[in-house]
């Protein structure tokens, strides 16, 4: 089998390539800098995340209820224009977003957090949207057909069916905004941004390592924390994921 | 019972108004099933989700069991009809349990009660409870899921239903058999159904009464044999198709045509007695044979007789085939037309010969049904309104 054989020398291969990578940075004494931050990241890696979960948890209070209420029959006038609002606001830059809010509420974390809120309300808001306008018109007949109020539609049939779409907008407006949250630091609002840019400044690479190898970490944990929400609430007869 | 009283549609479109449905009248009776029949954009969908309020009426009334429903609340009125769609709509977000008891939920049914519910209805439609009330839609087949919609519609027990071409989705093999099953069901229930299809051989099978669309009219509304016999104009002719005096076949049972006077022999008789009573009977090719249940045993052939010397029970020959006095003359025609035969001897359900069904009969039984029902059929269309 030589396919396997190759695999077999380049799995080998590897270790020794880790190994020998584990050797340097040991004797380097890289990892002993990195150790020495760890207070600092411990510190700032709540308040990225205190950040994060304020602004997105804003962002998800408001995006749902927008998006619920386009998709209503009622709006349907509106709901393609707004959309298009919201679509054009997606485009523009999250660090023009930051400047912008600057500007208005000057420095701190109450800018940062209202510009982190609107570049993460997007995304949740279009998939909530396309998710709800996205369920079967059958499913929505039979619903009608049955007799269930509009309330009841929404909440036993439509969101439902929608929430596999709703969880995806979140995951991916919400491992945005984690990996966003370091540019609040230009602004004065702290957060792992401060070890990164600062480590840019200074020319440290291991202060900047030790700022953005944490915050890819926590985009990670924060995406997979919302996979695994969305794996046990959307129904199982709705859910990809669980055949 | 069913009551539509000028029921209109107008849709307004950017290229005008489109009169959909225009003044319906007509009348389901209780424990009848209505099909609305027509080709595709004649009114037939647009009428039937007037009856709910899927599409609001322009104009017009529709009762249900004599009660106006202008004034009734929507979702009442909706809770009250049972509803099947093509698409089925079941809700894949709910377990088969769920779907099915959605309705008795919404009446404020108690949970011991909608449970019980569910397991009836599974049974009804056949279908294992315990291996079926916990999966979801998608695992289920077509023909499954639409089980599962029709048992839904039904859950709650309602004295309507509004089917729209529920078994249009489903493969021919199935349709058959789920049709089969709902007549089946509704034999026990006796709901008031409408019933949207395209379909004229399924309008046929299932409907009591017919009523064939053409670009938003009620053109003629009657039983469906009346339909094929009397169709009222060119269009209702050209859609029931040239074979409608076929498609009659299946509406005719064997023991309308069949003749009791069939002669026989028995296995004891001599053949010179066999060609006797073939002369006596005027039968050109052969004679029944039967034992002494009135079983039938075998066929003692004219050439036989007239070449042999010796008895029946020797010189006989199978039976090609029989029918059930049940059996529908299309069946019948079919096993004649297979067997080169221009006759076939009829057994009741215990299989004892009671009578034989020739081509002529049938052939003259349609014609004269033909013929007598031209002059009723011409009155009960004067009903109807244009």
């Amino acid at each position: 089998m030589p396919i396997q054989s190759m695999k077999g020398a380049l799995r080998g291969f590897l270790l020794v390539v880790i190994f020998c990578a584990g050797v340097w940075t040991q004797s380097s004494g890289i990892i002993e800098e990195f150790l020495w931050y760890l207070p600092d990241v411990e510190y700032l890696a709540i308040q990225h995340l205190w950040l994060t979960a304020i602004s997105g948890g804003l962002a998800i209070l408001v995006a749902i209820p927008l998006g619920i209420l386009l998709s209503r029959p009622s709006m349907t006038r509106w709901a393609e224009s707004l959309m298009q609002v919201l679509n054009i606001g997606t485009t523009i830059p999250t660090l023009a977003v930051l400047a912008l809010s600057m500007s208005f509420l000057g420095i701190g974390s109450v800018p940062a957090i209202f510009g982190l809120f609107v570049a993460t309300l997007l995304p949740i808001a279009r998939n909530t949207y396309a998710g709800l306008k996205g369920v079967d018109a059958a499913l929505m007949e039979a619903a009608a057909g049955i007799g269930m109020s509009p309330t009841q539609r929404l909440l036993k049939v439509e969101l439902p069916n929608a929430l596999y779409v709703i969880f995806a907008g979140m995951r991916t407006a919400l491992t945005i905004n984690v990996g966003t949250v370091p540019l609040a630091f230009l602004i004065g609002a702290g957060g792992l941004g401060e070890l990164i840019f600062t480590g840019i400044d200074l020319y440290d690479p291991v202060m900047m390592l030790a700022g953005a190898i944490p915050t890819a970490l926590l985009a990670i944990v924060v995406d997979a924390l919302i996979a695994t929400t969305a794996f046990l609430v959307v129904p199982r007869g709705v859910n990809p994921a669980r055949p | 019972m069913i009551q539509l009283d000028n029921l209109t549609k107008v849709f307004d479109t950017p290229k005008g108004a489109v009169v959909a449905s225009d003044h319906i009248s007509m009348e389901v009776p209780s424990g009848e099933i209505c099909i609305l029949l027509g080709p595709s954009g004649c009114g037939k969908t647009t009428t039937l989700k007037m009856i709910n309020r899927i599409v609001k009426p322009t104009s017009g009334k529709v009762f249900i069991n004599g009660e106006d429903t202008t004034d009734m609340n929507t979702q009442d009125l909706r809770r009250n009809i049972g509803y099947v769609i093509q698409q089925i709509g079941l809700f894949p977000n709910m377990t088969i349990e769920e779907n099915i008891t959605i309705v008795p939920k919404l009446l404020g049914w108690d949970k011991a009660k909608y449970k019980a519910r569910a397991r009836d209805m599974m049974a009804m439609i056949s279908m294992e409870p315990d291996a079926f009330l916990k999966r979801f839609p998608s695992e289920l087949s077509g023909g499954q899921q639409q089980r599962i919609g029709v048992a839904r519609a039904l859950a709650a027990d309602p004295p309507v239903m509004l089917m729209d071409e529920p078994f249009g989705a489903i493969d021919p093999i199935n349709r058959a058999v789920i049709q089969d099953e709902f007549l089946k069901m509704q034999q026990e229930l006796n709901k008031t159904i409408m019933f949207v299809s395209h379909d004229i051989d399924e309008a046929i099978k299932m409907g009591d009464k017919v009523a064939i669309f053409r670009e938003g009219k009620l053109v003629q509304y009657s039983s469906p044999d009346d339909l094929l016999a009397a169709p009222k104009n060119e269009f209702v002719e050209s859609f029931l198709g040239e074979d409608r005096a076929l498609k009659r076949l299946n509406l005719v049972k064997v023991q309308e045509v069949v003749s009791d006077e069939i002669g026989s022999v028995k296995p004891s008789d001599t053949l010179e007695a066999a060609l006797a009573r073939m002369e006596d009977y005027g039968y050109q090719s052969a004679i029944l044979m039967i034992n002494e249940q009135r079983q039938p045993v075998g066929l003692v052939t004219r050439a036989t007789a007239r070449t042999t010397k010796g008895y029946c029970r020797d010189h006989y020959e199978n039976v090609p085939a029989t029918v059930y006095l049940d059996d529908d003359l299309r069946k019948v025609a079919s096993i004649m037309f297979a067997q080169d035969a221009t006759w076939l001897p009829c057994v009741d359900d215990r299989g004892y010969v009671c009578g034989q069904i020739t081509q002529r009969a049938i052939t003259h039984h349609l014609g004269s049904r033909y013929r007598a029902r031209e002059a009723v059929s011409r009155h009960s269309d004067s009903v109807i309104k244009e």
